[in-house]
């Protein structure tokens, strides 16, 4: 019997339950066809297995210009432009490889184990402010935002003086209160910031990454501020969501929040699993086939766009027992929810390192945290790429 | 635990040319794997581990297939 192209299933009947077509799509066809906003017939992949193999298989490519885009914008082209200079997370291989291989370096779990110490104090001056202003605090605003967005700014290398205009720019770019033209300059002056920071990298290197890029004669400029935006972009509003979503997670599962509490060793676990049960890339991620290929007895044309559901392969009952159910104490290795394949999340170690301190910090220095709204009213980023709270209003 | 059956055989083997350098394998486990410090991409520490059952979950969790295991 031929079944009707879906459209991608968005509408969640609960703030941290999974559309309930993904978990019948995943039972009854875990490859089915996709309308995609533009009309063009893709593909949705909802299984574990299916969505792994998808995105470890050379024959489907990340090249932007070769995708199509889930959620129409208002505005914007349903088939994105070509990857900037730098912006390796669209292009493939050898592009791809060449300028990730000038980071991996420098995103080690050594080097990135090494921060403990310095995102711990910038954790603590966060919770010293919000414990000196008194509750009711958004968590959002003083603590889940503010620390990825220093961090980043001390590992770029973005100079003391300097911080303050990258931080109005970089709050403006990812602000929702921000017009389309507003985000558009303050991705321009950004870019531009960056740029200007390069040849002062070059000529007085000082121990970050963008002094150890601009010593590299393999990259042009354009390039390497291209890279700097990237790392601002993956890894600032990605990081903020998880700590400010975790945070929530736990307070709606008060059981879970307690056995870390009294467990605090728990905390590298829960973040794994965290991970794997909120999903933030909630709408998945693309690929497009360069070549006719088939799976489970479908054929995949040649330039047909693939939706990897991340979210529904996180809760595939197949890889995860009990996949609906937060347990802080399960193991959830193997999980998705950095993604997989060579363009696996290059920041995940750094996001690690930054969300174990960051809740350890957060529930050892508030231990009677605990929401200041009701938590049906806590407002989600619903129709946003990457999911999380808008704002989470907290007491103590 | 004995390791005479495996002292012949290299039962970890891995591939330079396909590591992402995403790191999970050197932080499952760090006894058995480092990462190149300057490419990021992975070190083999000990081709005959005790802990067989981190190993395991290193080469599940590589998103890049650049480890594989032949169990004893």
């Amino acid at each position: 019997m031929p079944q009707h192209p879906i459209n991608l299933p968005t509408a969640r009947p609960a703030p941290l339950d999974l559309p309930v077509e993904l978990a019948d799509l995943r039972r009854d066809r875990p490859l089915t066809r996709m309308v995609f906003p533009d009309g063009h017939e893709g593909w949705l992949v909802t299984s574990y297995t299916g969505v792994r193999d998808v995105l470890a298989d050379p024959r489907f490519s990340r090249r932007s210009e070769l995708l199509h885009r889930q959620i129409a914008r208002p505005g914007k082209a349903t088939t994105p432009p070509p990857a900037p200079p730098g912006f390796f997370i669209g292009m493939d291989p050898p592009d791809h490889t060449r300028l990730r291989r000038h980071l991996t370096g420098q995103f080690t779990v050594r080097r990135m184990n090494q921060l403990q110490h310095r995102i711990g104090e910038i954790a603590d001056d966060c919770l010293t402010a919000m414990v000196e202003h008194g509750p009711p605090m958004d968590l959002v605003e003083a603590f889940a935002l503010p620390i990825p967005s220093l961090i980043i700014c001390e590992l770029l290398g973005v100079p003391y003086t300097e911080r303050e205009r990258f931080q109005r720019d970089t709050a403006a770019l990812f602000s929702l209160e921000s017009t389309k033209e507003e985000a558009a300059a303050a991705f321009a002056s950004l870019t531009g910031f960056i740029l200007s920071l390069v040849p002062g990298k070059r000529d007085n290197p000082t121990d970050d990454m963008l002094s150890g890029l601009a010593a590299n004669d393999a990259l042009t400029d354009d390039e390497i501020a291209g890279m700097g935006m990237l790392l601002l972009f993956a890894g600032h509003e990605t990081t903020a969501s998880m700590l400010g979503l975790g945070v929530y997670a736990l307070l709606r599962h008060p059981e879970q929040l307690a056995r870390i509490q009294a467990d605090p060793g728990l905390v590298d676990n829960a973040v794994e699993e965290l991970l794997r049960y909120l999903t933030i890339v909630h709408l998945g991620t693309l690929r497009t086939a360069l070549q006719d290929v088939e799976i489970d007895g479908h054929l995949i044309k040649k330039d047909e766009c693939v939706s990897l559901s991340l979210p529904a392969a996180n809760h595939d009952p197949a890889r995860f027992t009990d996949p609906e159910r937060l347990d802080v104490g399960r193991s959830a290795v193997g999980h998705v929810g950095f993604g997989h394949g060579i363009h696996q999340c290059l920041g995940q170690q750094l996001a690690r390192i930054v969300l174990r301190v960051g809740y350890a910090k957060l529930l050892a220095r508030l231990p009677g945290l605990r929401p200041a709204v009701p938590l049906e009213d806590v407002p989600m980023r619903d129709a946003m790429a990457i999911y999380g709270v808008h704002s989470l209003p907290v007491t103590w | 635990m004995s390791r005479s059956a495996a002292a012949t055989v290299d039962l970890i083997a891995i591939d330079v040319r396909r590591c992402c350098g995403a790191g999970m394998c050197a932080l499952i486990a760090p006894e058995v794997f480092d990462q190149d410090p300057e490419s990021g991409t992975v070190v083999l520490l000990d081709s005959r581990p005790e802990r067989y059952d981190l190993v395991r979950d290193a080469v599940v969790s590589c998103p890049s297939g650049a480890i594989s295991l032949t169990e004893p």
